[in-house]
């Protein structure tokens, strides 16, 4: 209040009400579901594969596999599709805001803490269950598949929640590479990962040292419970579970740590 | 209580180094309520370090950047500040509408989409994606979300790169609005005569170091340098050795002669050659005090090394 004014700092106005602060959460999700829907660029590979695998293997090819393929491959299928929301929406947009200067940006702004990532985190939740709708849709009109409300709902949930150590392994991964380099890398995990934990050809066929090193994987233990949900196995669920949030806490970690160390 | 003298932000005593590159040196900069301070120097001078510091995007190696009074990183300090910064690439499936309705969800009491849009002159684009605009329409945008918030003090890192003369002079229109409305800006600029026409203060940077900080008058007065123009047959090299001569070459044409003591020189010139035509005398400009601000900095950065 006097010639110390100099150095006096200005003060500030009141804060942010919770409302607002709830609202800031909710306009960055829905910014971020609203870009990648609108980008078929990302979109469409992450959609189609599955559901051509799908189409191909349980539709077309599907009488030559025997009884049940069609179902067994309404699970494996659906973990393999909503990984790859999980991988290269959450890493691969990642490594590319990093290099191009829109995380900066977001950390200049008053972004309220864990927004950006909430925002995409829950747009991967809502292509992953895009993926697991068409899949149930086609699983059950062209597979022939008896769906019913209670599966439906079980393999729904199982994957939409399923999605998050995917999240969280493609956020690491996202900030060990910068740039346009990010999607072959993530490639480099997703395709083989997807392989040797029996997504593609079910693991009791695959030779005996990869079946044992299978549970590495957290597609493994996913596609465990998909299978449960399905009626094609019968497992306990909830050791998978843990491992399943025991992959996500240890990469959300790691990653953590490498975004506040170099941003 | 002035508020006119309010402290906005600062840099105390704040080094910044890299390794063993040293980017900040001890660098004092203050930003007051109210004032649109630029902050001058070339490329790899601390501009951006400096701002930088003061968003809280990397912390000092040593002193004190403080925003508000507050750590930088304090997300209430950052709530009362909007953001232009150089290269920042927005998602751009988006259209303006949804960045700024985004951008406004952050701050506490924002100004309305129309309001923002129709400061930054961007009103006839809400409906439009970001990816189908100019390069000027999209630096526009940006404009229009670092004043979204209403914020207090905005920091403008080289804003009219990209836009042609009529979209600059309207941002500086725009400038001058929000300064008028009371909030405070820092602008860094390649273009001199940017902060020429809007700057209430200005900080020339070189090397790490604050080399000059005062009015834009103050700055051309430390360089009391004034400029002859003339077509003249007389020889470049031989003016240069006379008395009160800083320089004298031949561009062009023309004779270009630097000096302190214009009125002798002219006196001479005239004299020295009657044939003498096109005459023009300018005091120098920012332009030429920067240059001029920077090249003794050179000097003592070779002399030291």
């Amino acid at each position: 209040m006097n010639a110390m004014a100099t150095t006096v700092a200005a003060s500030l106005p009141t804060g942010m009400t919770k409302r607002r602060v709830l609202g800031a959460y909710l306009a960055e999700a829905r910014s971020e579901c609203l870009r990648y829907l609108r980008s078929p660029g990302f979109l469409i590979p992450v959609m189609i594969f599955s559901c051509m695998f799908y189409l191909l293997f349980a539709v077309v090819m599907g009488g030559s596999f025997g009884h049940g393929a069609s179902t067994y491959l309404l699970a494996s299928y659906s973990v393999f599709g909503i990984m790859s929301p999980g991988l290269f929406g959450f890493g691969a947009s990642l490594a590319i805001e990093r290099d191009n200067g829109l995380l900066t940006l977001k950390r200049a702004l008053p972004v309220p803490p864990g927004a950006y990532l909430i925002g995409k985190m829950i747009m991967a939740m809502v292509v992953a269950a895009g993926v697991v709708v068409l899949l149930l849709l086609m699983a059950e009109f062209l597979g022939h598949v008896p769906v019913t409300p209670g599966m439906a709902a079980g393999l729904f949930a199982t994957d939409v929640l399923g999605v998050l150590p995917f999240c969280a392994m493609g956020m690491w991964v996202g900030t060990l590479i910068k740039g346009q380099g990010a999607p072959g890398l993530l490639n480099l995990v997703y395709l083989p990962m997807s392989f040797l934990s029996g997504l593609w050809i079910p693991l009791p066929q695959l030779p005996h040292a990869l079946q044992k090193l299978a549970p590495i994987f957290p597609s493994y233990h996913l596609e465990a419970i998909a299978l449960d949900v399905v009626g094609m196995a019968q497992v306990t669920i909830w050791p998978h579970v843990l491992v399943l949030i025991g992959f996500a806490v240890v990469f959300l970690g790691l990653a953590m740590r490498r975004l506040r160390r170099h941003g | 209580m002035n508020p006119s003298i309010d402290c906005m932000a600062a840099l105390r005593g704040v080094s910044k180094r890299y390794g063993k590159l040293t980017a900040l040196d001890r660098v004092d900069l203050e930003i007051r309520r109210g004032e649109l301070l630029s902050v001058l120097g070339p490329n790899g001078a601390g501009k951006s370090t400096s701002i930088s510091l003061l968003l809280g995007l990397i912390r000092p190696s040593e002193g004190r950047a403080e925003l508000f009074g507050r750590d930088p990183q304090a997300i209430e300090a950052r709530r009362h500040i909007g953001v232009m910064l150089q290269q920042a690439s927005l998602p751009d499936t988006l259209r303006v509408g949804e960045l700024l309705h985004l951008t406004a969800s952050y701050y506490p009491n924002p100004r309305s989409v129309a309001e923002s849009a129709e400061l930054a002159g961007v009103a006839d684009l809400l409906k439009r994606p970001y990816k189908k605009l100019s390069g000027g329409q999209q630096r526009r945008v940006q404009f229009a979300l670092a004043l979204c918030g209403r914020p207090q003090l905005l920091f403008l890192d080289e804003p009219t790169v990209g836009m042609d003369i009529e979209a600059r002079q309207k941002l500086w229109a725009a400038m001058r609005a929000l300064v008028a409305e009371g909030s405070s800006v820092v602008l860094t600029t390649h273009y001199l005569e940017e902060a020429e026409a809007l700057a209430q203060r200005v900080v020339v940077m070189g090397h790490g170091h604050v080399l000059s900080e005062g009015s834009v008058d103050d700055l051309r007065a430390r360089v009391a340098m004034t400029r002859i123009r003339c077509v003249s047959g007389l020889d470049a090299a031989t003016v240069a050795g006379w008395n009160d001569v800083g320089s004298a070459v031949r561009e062009g044409g023309r004779l270009i002669v630097t000096t302190a003591a214009a009125e002798n020189v002219l006196r001479r010139l005239l004299g020295a050659d009657p044939a003498l035509s096109e005459l023009e005398v300018r005091r120098a400009g920012l332009a030429e005090a920067f240059v001029e601000l920077t090249r003794e900095d050179d000097r003592a950065e070779k002399e030291a090394a």
